[in-house]
């Protein structure tokens, strides 16, 4: 065990897939010498070479495109988009290609490609160093789509990524990069896809949340600790597949659920927890659903702030639902 | 077909060096191949008028470079192909009747039937799967060369693509890359001089698209890609050279696209009518059958055999897959994941 920063458990996480890995590749913008604009890959060219940890031209499209190829070919590439609000120009190479070579070959062409990409606010970013753009991959077949919360699930999360199957997308929450530290087991540590976390237990109303918006959904739960509700906080860690059987036996639990995201709430990843929940679990309902999310807004520079959702909001939307029934 | 064509200016000494002291052999391999392709065109077409195919996507016009292609290439290259290069994989001993079960997309299609007709997968020979989306498969070719380079694998990646892509974002970014890391791709750019009824001109105002490839630090040439003799010259040149030394190389096959862009369009929309009459005239299998008729290796008895023999392959192909049924409906929900849970309707439909 090692106490690292979460951006150190992504790199130790790269290290040991690259060590253990001579198909492991590394492709992006100022990974190589530079290390990446946030260190995560910082001495692994060094370590391992630049055959390996490619400095590219700067094209999306040309890096995740590459990476498909290389997929095809047998490695297993790691490309990195600098920020999630740049991923746009390889949209189309995500969404037409990767997620369609496995289904459109009848599994002849299977393509493994793990995209990492720092995402969300809270680092004044402005509308393009701060989106949240999961949704749309997780909308679309044949993509797995992995956030984690917690230094020990970045290294473990992104190891079963790279040792996967199929297509990740895997978005680091970069606000809490370096806010937020804790142990990290050594070696060839796994935390399994297709399961969510449980992080705190409680049993009158349950949070859902995911990235940097779990911390401040434990935040909340726990300031209500000594007179409030008991609140249960599960962190959904992969957002596609989803861990239904989790999530629904935390809400027929507890019969209250609050969402909390950082993206836009209009079709965003609540709206499908809500649907599961209405089609799944209403009878165990006992108050409305509530959403804490991002404003219907592009992402704002000098207001960010009251764009993100914080502990005080959750607070508020707890109390909300728990006073409506 | 009627009317004047423009002859192959070869005389057996420069065959021979092109194509090597075998040439005769593979003169008629590659009339073998452009004779099966054109009937697989003209019956396909004439099946989906009928309804019994969806939709088709003729390559009449291009054979000459598909053929070449086939037939130059080794089996450890990859072919990472556009819409009209199916051939290739045929050459390459991906077999007719599978090809045929995919125009079908019956339930023997390798693909399951998931994609439209004219978009098949042939992992056995290399033969990347390839979307509708223009210009996506040319960064591929360039990932598939990193690995091959990395390897030590002496294979070479081709990217074929049209004029059309060549305005597109990941013609490009795979160039860019391609030239920047010293990969083994040969870019085969099949101008047809259409993108459905765009026409080269209202593509690019450069004179020539090989000047494309010029400007990213590629070498890059202009083909006549209805000269079998010259595609086939290329190829073998061209894989020779990115083997020996891998980095990236482009050639522009010029061509015509003989027929419309695919069973839906009607280019009397925005084609002149003399357009066709000079594609005629330089139409590939024609000068092809010229030049062997010139040097007496084709015989007419011989070519009635070889056309016969095309349209009994055709035809068995098309009864074989016509015997057989649609895709069962659970392998809509296969194959899009390698693990995870399988998506199921939802409950309130009829399974």
């Amino acid at each position: 065990m090692s106490e690292l920063t979460l951006v150190q458990a992504v790199n130790r996480g790269l290290q040991q897939a690259m060590h253990d890995d001579g198909d492991v590749i590394l492709l992006g913008e100022d990974i190589g010498l530079n290390g990446g604009v946030f260190r995560a890959t910082d001495g692994l060219q060094k370590e391992f070479g630049a055959e390996r940890v490619i400095d590219t031209p700067l094209s999306e499209t040309g890096i995740v495109g590459t990476a498909i190829g290389m997929a095809l070919y047998g490695l297993k590439p790691v490309p990195e988009i600098q920020f999630q609000d740049f991923i746009y120009p390889a949209f189309d190479q995500i969404v037409s290609e990767l997620a369609k070579f496995r289904y459109r070959s009848g599994g002849q062409y299977p393509c493994h490609v793990v995209i990492r990409a720092p995402y969300g606010g809270g680092v004044k970013g402005g509308l393009y160093h701060s989106q949240s753009a999961e949704a749309y991959f997780a909308h679309t077949a044949g993509l797995k789509v992995v956030i984690p919360s917690t230094p020990a699930d970045a290294k473990g999360l992104l190891l079963s990524s790279i040792y996967d199957e199929d297509p990740v997308l895997f978005f680091e929450p970069k606000r809490i990069y370096r806010a937020v530290s804790g142990e990290v087991p050594e070696g060839d540590y796994r935390v399994p896809l297709g399961e969510a976390r449980v992080a705190r237990e409680g049993s009158d109303l349950s949070v859902f949340a995911y990235g940097a918006m779990v911390h401040p959904a434990l935040q909340a739960a726990e300031s209500l600790a000594a007179d409030g509700p008991s609140v249960e906080v599960v962190d959904l860690r992969t957002l596609a597949p989803l861990d239904e059987k989790t999530v629904l036996a935390s809400v027929e639990k507890t019969g209250r659920a609050v969402i909390v995201h950082e993206a836009p709430r209009f079709c965003g990843y609540g709206a499908e927890l809500g649907s599961l929940f209405a089609e799944k679990a209403l009878f165990s309902l006992k108050a409305p659903i509530v959403r804490v999310t991002g404003y219907d807004t592009p992402f704002p520079y000098a207001l960010e702030h009251l764009y993100l959702p914080n502990a005080p909001r959750i607070v508020h939307a707890i109390r909300e639902t728990m006073a409506a029934g | 077909m009627t009317g004047e064509i423009v002859a192959l200016p070869y005389e057996r000494p420069a065959l021979a060096q092109a194509l090597g002291a075998d040439y005769e052999e593979r003169l008629l391999a590659a009339h073998h191949w452009m004779t099966l392709a054109r009937e697989l065109d003209s019956r396909m077409l004439g099946l989906q008028r009928q309804g019994r195919i969806g939709f088709y996507g003729p390559a009449t016009g291009q054979e000459a470079v598909s053929v070449a292609a086939g037939l130059a290439s080794r089996p450890e290259d990859w072919i990472v192909p556009g819409l009209r290069e199916q051939l290739v994989a045929l050459v390459r001993g991906h077999s007719l009747a599978r090809y045929v079960h995919h125009l079908f997309a019956n339930d023997r299609d390798p693909a399951r039937g998931r994609q439209m007709p004219c978009h098949p997968t042939a992992r056995e020979v290399k033969y990347v799967s390839m979307s509708s989306v223009v210009g996506t498969q040319i960064t591929h070719a360039v990932g598939i060369a990193y690995g091959l380079k990395l390897r030590k694998d002496t294979g070479v990646a081709l990217a074929f693509f049209g004029d059309g892509a060549t305005s597109a974002n990941d013609f490009h970014a795979g160039l860019n890359f391609a030239a920047v890391l010293s990969l083994p791709v040969l870019f085969c750019l099949t101008n047809n001089q259409w993108a459905i009824s765009v026409p080269v001109e209202r593509q690019t105002h450069v004179k020539e698209l090989a000047m494309k490839g010029s400007a990213y630090g590629i070498p890059s040439r202009r083909v006549d890609g209805t000269d079998f003799v010259a595609c086939y010259a290329t190829f073998a040149e061209g894989l020779e050279a990115a083997r020996a030394s891998p980095g990236p190389l482009l050639a522009e096959f010029l061509l015509y696209r003989m027929t419309p862009h695919s069973s839906s369009d009607d280019p009397s929309r925005y084609q002149a009518p003399d357009w066709m009459a000079h594609a005629l005239a330089h139409d590939p299998v024609r000068r092809m059958e010229e030049l062997l008729t010139r040097l007496g290796i084709l015989s007419d008895a011989a070519h009635t055999s070889v056309r016969e023999e095309a349209t009994r392959l055709v035809k068995e192909a098309i009864a074989e897959a016509e015997s057989v049924g649609a895709p069962t409906p659970e392998s809509m929900f296969t194959d899009i994941l390698a693990s995870g849970p399988l998506p199921v309707p939802p409950r309130s439909e009829p399974a």
